[in-house]
C-alpha cells in the first residue's frame, strides 16, 4: 500500500497536457524516484501531487484518503512537505528564521525539529544567525529541505534537489536524503541525475512524454539495459 | 459599440457638450475650455505615445511644460538693456562650465578603468569644483542683472522674435532635456521611473521659480506677445463693427470671442498635425516594435532590439509634444508663472485623461483629454449644485451647510480620483480602447 | 569659547531640526518601504494617509480640548494619538478592501498598482479638504519649548542659544520608540517573522500555511500607525496644510529610494541623508567661520551651497545621484 499516490492522474497548463494517465507512488519509509528526459513532464506531476496544479483526471491518495482537491496548506497539516526547485528559501531571512518558518502552521514538535534538522545538517547550526541568501548553494538547498521537515512530515516531496549544486556537494546531498528515509519520512522526489537518483531510490518512475515508460525498483532500473541506453547515457 | 463608432459618438458628445455651454453659459466660456481642452489633448497624446505605446511613465509632464514656457521668454520678449553688458555672457561661461565638470566625470566615470574609489572622488571633485567656479563666476552677474528694474525686468530678456516660434523652440528645449534625463533614468524600473521623472521635473521648476535672471522667478514675466491680435485692436476694425452689428453682438465680447477663436484654429492645426504623424509612427513598424517591447519586453530582448534605444527615441518625441504644448499654454495665458506649475496635480490629470480615453489609442485620449478638463473645469460649480442640492432642507444658518458649501470646491478632487479608479476597475482600457494591429 | 559657539550653532540649525525633520521623513518612508515590501507597489498615497491621520488628531484634539481634557504640557493631539491611529488604520484598510485588493488579486503589474493609487491619492486628498478645508491649521498648545534660548544662554553664558522645541523633542523620542517597536515586531514575533517571509518569497510563504490575508491586515496596521504618527508630528512640528502634505510624499519616497526600497534599516538611514543634506547645503555657513576662523579671514557673502528656496528640490538632486550611482539604494533594496 502506497503511501501517496497518482492514479491515473492528467494534468497540465491550459488546454495542453503534459502528464498523461499517470501513476507515481511512494511506500512508507521509502524513496521513490521520478526521472526522465527533459520536458517529461517530471515537474509537472509532482506540483499536481502536491495540489500546486489542478487535476484534470484521476485521484491523489494519502494515508488512505483521497486529498484529490485539497489546497497545499491543508497538505502540509496531514504531513506532506514540499521543497520546489527554485526559489526555495526565505533569503533575507536567517536560517533559523526560515527553519521557523517552516513550523509556522504546527508549532508543537518545533524545538524538538530544529535539533533534528540541525543534527542532520551540522552546517545549519553554525550558520543559524546568518541570511540564508549569503549560503552557498548546497547549504541553501540543505536549508530548503530543513524547512520542509520542519512539521515533522510522513512524505518529503524534492523537486530537482540537485540543481545548481555541484557534484561533490549532489553525493552528500543524496547520503543526507537517504538518512532521512532511514529515519521514517517518505522521499518522492524528481530528479534530472537519474543514475544518482535511482541508486538510492527503492521506486523508480521513468516518464516521457508525460506517460510511464517504465515502473520498478531502483536497482533494477539501473540494470535495464534498455534504461540504461535511452536515459542514464550507456 | 465598435472602435469607430465609439469615436463617433464622443465626438460629437463632445461637440454638443460645447454648444451647450456656448448657448448657456457664454460662448467666450465654452471656448476658453474648449482651447484648454485643445492643449491638455496635446499634452496627453504626448504621455499616450510614452505610455500607451511603450509602457514608459513619464510623470514629468510639468516639467517639460514649465520648459515650453520658458521658451515662451526666450523667444519673444526684447532683450533688456544692459543686462547683456552685466555680464549675460558670463553666466552662460559659468553654466557651461559646471555641465562640462558634469559630463566629463560622467565619461569619466563610464571609460576609465581606475579604481572605483578613486573613480569616486575624482568625479566628486570635479563637480564640485566646477559648481564653485561657476559660483565664483556668476554669482555677481547675476546679482547685477537682478538688479535691473527689478520691477520690471531683473532678468535677461529674450530675442525679441515671433511668438510663434517658440511653440517648436519649447519642443526643442523639452526634447534636450528628455534626452539627459531619458539617458539617466530610462534603464530604471517603472516605478522607479516614475519617481525619477517626477523628482527631475520638480527640479527644473525649482531652478525656473528661483533663477530669476532668467525666468523672473516667482516674480512671473507678463505680457508676452500675442500671435493673434488684441481685443481693443480689433474692436476698432471696421469689419468687427459690422458683423457685430449684423449677429447683435456687443463688440467687446465679439472681439474676444474672435480672439479666442483665431487660438482655437491655431491649436487646432497643432494638433492635426501632431495627431497625423503620430498616427503614421503609430503604425509603422517602428510602432509595431514599440508594442512588441511593451508586451514582451523579454523576448524582445532576446529577438536583439534595443530597448533603451526604442525607450529613449520614444521618450524623447512624447515629451516634445509636451513641450510644445506647454509652450502654446503660456502664449494663451499670455504670461509665465513657474508657480502654476504643480507636478503632483496637473501631471496626473493629463495622466488621468489618457487612462479614461483609452491607453494606446491617440483619439481616446484626445477625447479624454477633452473630457477630464471639461469636468475639472465644470465640476467645481457642480459640486457646489451638489452640495446645496442635498442640502435644501437644512437652514442657511446651519454650521455644517455652510461649511459644506464652503468646501464643496474640493468634491472635485474626489470625482478625479473616483473617475480615475472607476475607470481601472470597470473599463481598464478606457473609453476608446486600443486597437490590436 | 568661540569654538562652543560655533557648535551650539551647528546643533541649533542643523543637528536638532534635522533629527526632527529626519525623524519624520523616516517614519514616512517606513510606511512606503513597508507597502513596497509586501503589497509590491510604490504607494502615491501616502503623503495623503499621513494627511489624513493628522486631520484626525486635529479634529480630535479640538473635542477634546471642548470637552476640557488635556495633558499640559504635552499637546492634546499627543493623547489622541492613540484614536487617531486606529481611525487612520481603519481607513487604510477601507481603502484596501474596495481598491487595491482587486489589483492584488488579480496579479496586477505594479505600475497598474500605482496608477491606482494615485487616484487614491486623489481622492483621499479631496476627502480631506472636503471636512477641514484647504487652509492652514496650527493645532499645537501646551508647553512650546523644552529648552529657551535665552535659558540656555543664561545656563551656559555663551552667545548662541540652543532651543528645542517640545515638537522636536516628542518627535525624536516617539521615533525612536515606533521604530524600535517596529523592529521588535519584525524581527522577535512570529507574526512579523511571517510578514518578512511573506515579502521575501510570496509563493514559498503561502506553501509555508502563512495566512496572506493576516499579512495584508498586518501590513496596514503598521502603515497607518506609521503615517498617522509621521503626519501628526509634522503637522506639530510646522503646520498643517493639506497641500503640503500632498508634496511631502515625493522628499519620502527620496528617503526611500535613497536607502534602499523595501529594506526598513534604510527607510530610516535615507529618511536622515535627505534631512541632513538639505540643512547642511541650505546652511548659511557665514556664521560658523565667524567663530572658527580669525576675524579677517572671514569671507563676505552668506556662504550658502544652495539657496534656501532649493530645499526641498535637494531631495531630488540625492535621488537622482543614487540612481545614477547605485539605483538599488545605500542598503540593498528589493529588485523585482
Amino acid at each position: 500500500m502506497y503511501l501517496l499516490s497518482g492514479e491515473k492522474i492528467t494534468c497540465g497548463y491550459g488546454a495542453v497536457d503534459i502528464v498523461i494517465n499517470c501513476n507515481i507512488g511512494v511506500y512508507k519509509g521509502k524513496i521513490s524516484s521520478v526521472v526522465g528526459p527533459n520536458g517529461a513532464g517530471k515537474s509537472t506531476a509532482m506540483k499536481a501531487l502536491f495540489g500546486l496544479l489542478p487535476i484534470k483526471q484521476g485521484k491523489v491518495v494519502f494515508d488512505g484518503k483521497d486529498i484529490t482537491n485539497l489546497p497545499p496548506q491543508q497538505r502540509v497539516l496531514r504531513g506532506m512537505g514540499f521543497v520546489p526547485q527554485t526559489n526555495n528559501i526565505f533569503p533575507s531571512l536567517t536560517v533559523q528564521e526560515n527553519l521557523e518558518m517552516g513550523a509556522f502552521i504546527d508549532q508543537n514538535n518545533i524545538n524538538k525539529m530544529l535539533e533534528y534538522v540541525y543534527d542532520l545538517f551540522p552546517i545549519l547550526n553554525d550558520k543559524k544567525n546568518q541570511d540564508a541568501g549569503e549560503l552557498s548553494g548546497g547549504q541553501r538547498q540543505q536549508v530548503a529541505v530543513g524547512r520542509a521537515l520542519m512539521t515533522k512530515p510522513k512524505l518529503l516531496m524534492l523537486d530537482e534537489p540537485s540543481a545548481g549544486v555541484s557534484p561533490k556537494i549532489m553525493n552528500g546531498l543524496f547520503s543526507k536524503i537517504k538518512e532521512i528515509a532511514d529515519q521514517g519520512t517518505a522521499v518522492l522526489m524528481v530528479e534530472q541525475n537519474a543514475k544518482q537518483a535511482l541508486k538510492i531510490s527503492d521506486l523508480g518512475f521513468v516518464l516521457s512524454q508525460g506517460k510511464n515508460l517504465f515502473t520498478d525498483s531502483g536497482s533494477s532500473l539501473l540494470a535495464n539495459k534498455e534504461v540504461r541506453q535511452a536515459f542514464l547515457g550507456g | 459599440m465598435s472602435n469607430a463608432s465609439r469615436i463617433k459618438f464622443l465626438y460629437i458628445l463632445m461637440v454638443i457638450t460645447l454648444l451647450v455651454v456656448g448657448f448657456f453659459q457664454s460662448w467666450n466660456v465654452a471656448l476658453t475650455i474648449f482651447n484648454l481642452c485643445l492643449i491638455s489633448s496635446i499634452m496627453t497624446l504626448g504621455i499616450n505615445i510614452q505610455w500607451g505605446n511603450a509602457g514608459i511613465v513619464n510623470f514629468g509632464v510639468m516639467g517639460f511644460a514649465a520648459l515650453g514656457g520658458l521658451a515662451n521668454i526666450i523667444i519673444s520678449m526684447p532683450p533688456t538693456l544692459n543686462a547683456w553688458d552685466s555680464g549675460g555672457e558670463i553666466i552662460i561661461v559659468g553654466l557651461l562650465i559646471f555641465t562640462l565638470s558634469i559630463f566629463f566625470s560622467i565619461i569619466l566615470f563610464r571609460k576609465s578603468k581606475l579604481n572605483i574609489k578613486i573613480k569616486y572622488s575624482i568625479s566628486f571633485t570635479f563637480i564640485i569644483s566646477g559648481y564653485f567656479i561657476m559660483r565664483f563666476l556668476v554669482d555677481a552677474p547675476i546679482e547685477k542683472i537682478e538688479a535691473i528694474e527689478p520691477a520690471k525686468t531683473g532678468y535677461l530678456g529674450g530675442f525679441n522674435l515671433p511668438v510663434l516660434l517658440s511653440w517648436p523652440i519649447g519642443g526643442l528645449l523639452a526634447a534636450f532635456s528628455a534626452f539627459i534625463i531619458g539617458k539617466i533614468s530610462l534603464g530604471l524600473r517603472s516605478d522607479y521611473l516614475a519617481i525619477a521623472t517626477l523628482g527631475i521635473s520638480e527640479i527644473i521648476i525649482y531652478f525656473l521659480k528661483n533663477e530669476d535672471w532668467l525666468s523672473r522667478g516667482v516674480k512671473n514675466v507678463n505680457g508676452l506677445p500675442r500671435p493673434v491680435p488684441y481685443e481693443i485692436e480689433l474692436q476698432s476694425k471696421e469689419w468687427v463693427l459690422k458683423v457685430s452689428n449684423y449677429l447683435e453682438i456687443p463688440v467687446n465680447e465679439l472681439s474676444s470671442i474672435t480672439v479666442k477663436l483665431s487660438y482655437s484654429i491655431l491649436f487646432i492645426v497643432v494638433l492635426l498635425i501632431v495627431l497625423f504623424l503620430l498616427e503614421i509612427a503609430v503604425k509603422s513598424p517602428w510602432g509595431r516594435m514599440m508594442r512588441a517591447i511593451r508586451d514582451n519586453e523579454v523576448s524582445a530582448n532576446a529577438m536583439g532590439k534595443n530597448i533603451k534605444q526604442r525607450h529613449l527615441q520614444v521618450f524623447i518625441i512624447g515629451s516634445t509634444i509636451i513641450g510644445i504644448a506647454g509652450a502654446m499654454l503660456t502664449t494663451l495665458d499670455g504670461q509665465f508663472t513657474p508657480v502654476s506649475y504643480q507636478p503632483l496635480r496637473y501631471t496626473f490629470l493629463i495622466w488621468i485623461m489618457v487612462i479614461v480615453g483609452g491607453s494606446g489609442n491617440n483619439f481616446g485620449s484626445i477625447i479624454g483629454g477633452f473630457l477630464i478638463w471639461f469636468f475639472w473645469v465644470q465640476s467645481e460649480p457642480l459640486g457646489l449644485w451638489f452640495i446645496s442640492q442635498i442640502t435644501t432642507h437644512i437652514s442657511d444658518t446651519n454650521i455644517i451647510k455652510s461649511h459644506l458649501l464652503e468646501n464643496a470646491a474640493h468634491i472635485r478632487l474626489m470625482f478625479m480620483g473616483m473617475i480615475l479608479l472607476i475607470t481601472l476597475r470597470f473599463a481598464p482600457k478606457g473609453l476608446i480602447p486600443e486597437v490590436k494591429r | 569659547m568661540d569654538f562652543l559657539n560655533g557648535i551650539t550653532l551647528i546643533a541649533n540649525y542643523i543637528i536638532i531640526p534635522g533629527l526632527t525633520y529626519g525623524s519624520q521623513l523616516a517614519l514616512g518612508a517606513l510606511g512606503i518601504t513597508i507597502i513596497y515590501s509586501v503589497l509590491r507597489f510604490s504607494n502615491f498615497a501616502h503623503g495623503e494617509f499621513m494627511s489624513f491621520g493628522a486631520m484626525c488628531a486635529i479634529l480630535l484634539s479640538w473635542l477634546f480640548l471642548s470637552l476640557g481634557i488635556t495633558l499640559y504640557p504635552l499637546p492634546t493631539a499627543i493623547i489622541v494619538l492613540p484614536i487617531a491611529i486606529v481611525l487612520t488604520i481603519s481607513y487604510c484598510l477601507i481603502v484596501d478592501k474596495f481598491i487595491f485588493k482587486f489589483y492584488r488579486k488579480q496579479n496586477s503589474k505594479s505600475v497598474i498598482s500605482l496608477i491606482v493609487s494615485i487616484g487614491v491619492m486623489f481622492f483621499t486628498g479631496g476627502l480631506i479638504r472636503f471636512i477641514v478645508g484647504p487652509g492652514d491649521r496650527n493645532f499645537f498648545d501646551g508647553e512650546r519649548f523644552i529648552l529657551k534660548a535665552r535659558t540656555f544662554k543664561n545656563i551656559t553664558g555663551l552667545n548662541e542659544g540652543l532651543t528645542l522645541k517640545t515638537t522636536q523633542g516628542i518627535t525624536i523620542v516617539l521615533s525612536v520608540f515606533l521604530v524600535i517597536l517596529l523592529f521588535w515586531f519584525l524581527n522577535k514575533t512570529k507574526t512579523g517573522k511571517s510578514m518578512r517571509a511573506y515579502s521575501d518569497n510570496k509563493e514559498l510563504a503561502l506553501l509555508s500555511g502563512i495566512n496572506p490575508e493576516k499579512v495584508v491586515l498586518i501590513t496596514w496596521v503598521i502603515t497607518g500607525t506609521l503615517a498617522c504618527v509621521a503626519g501628526t508630528l509634522y503637522g506639530l512640528d510646522k503646520s498643517y496644510k493639506p497641500f503640503t502634505y500632498l508634496h511631502l510624499v515625493l522628499p519620502i519616497f527620496s528617503a526611500a529610494i535613497v536607502g534602499g526600497v523595501g529594506n526598513p534599516v534604510g527607510a530610516i538611514i535615507g529618511g536622515f541623508v535627505i534631512s541632513f543634506s538639505e540643512l547642511i547645503i541650505t546652511f548659511a555657513y557665514k556664521k560658523i567661520f565667524f567663530y572658527f576662523l580669525p576675524n579677517n579671514y572671514v569671507p563676505k557673502g552668506l556662504l550658502q551651497i544652495l539657496s534656501t528656496d532649493y530645499k526641498i528640490a535637494i531631495s531630488f538632486l540625492i535621488l537622482v545621484l543614487v540612481l545614477l550611482i547605485k539605483p538599488t539604494g545605500i542598503y540593498k533594496g528589493k529588485i523585482i
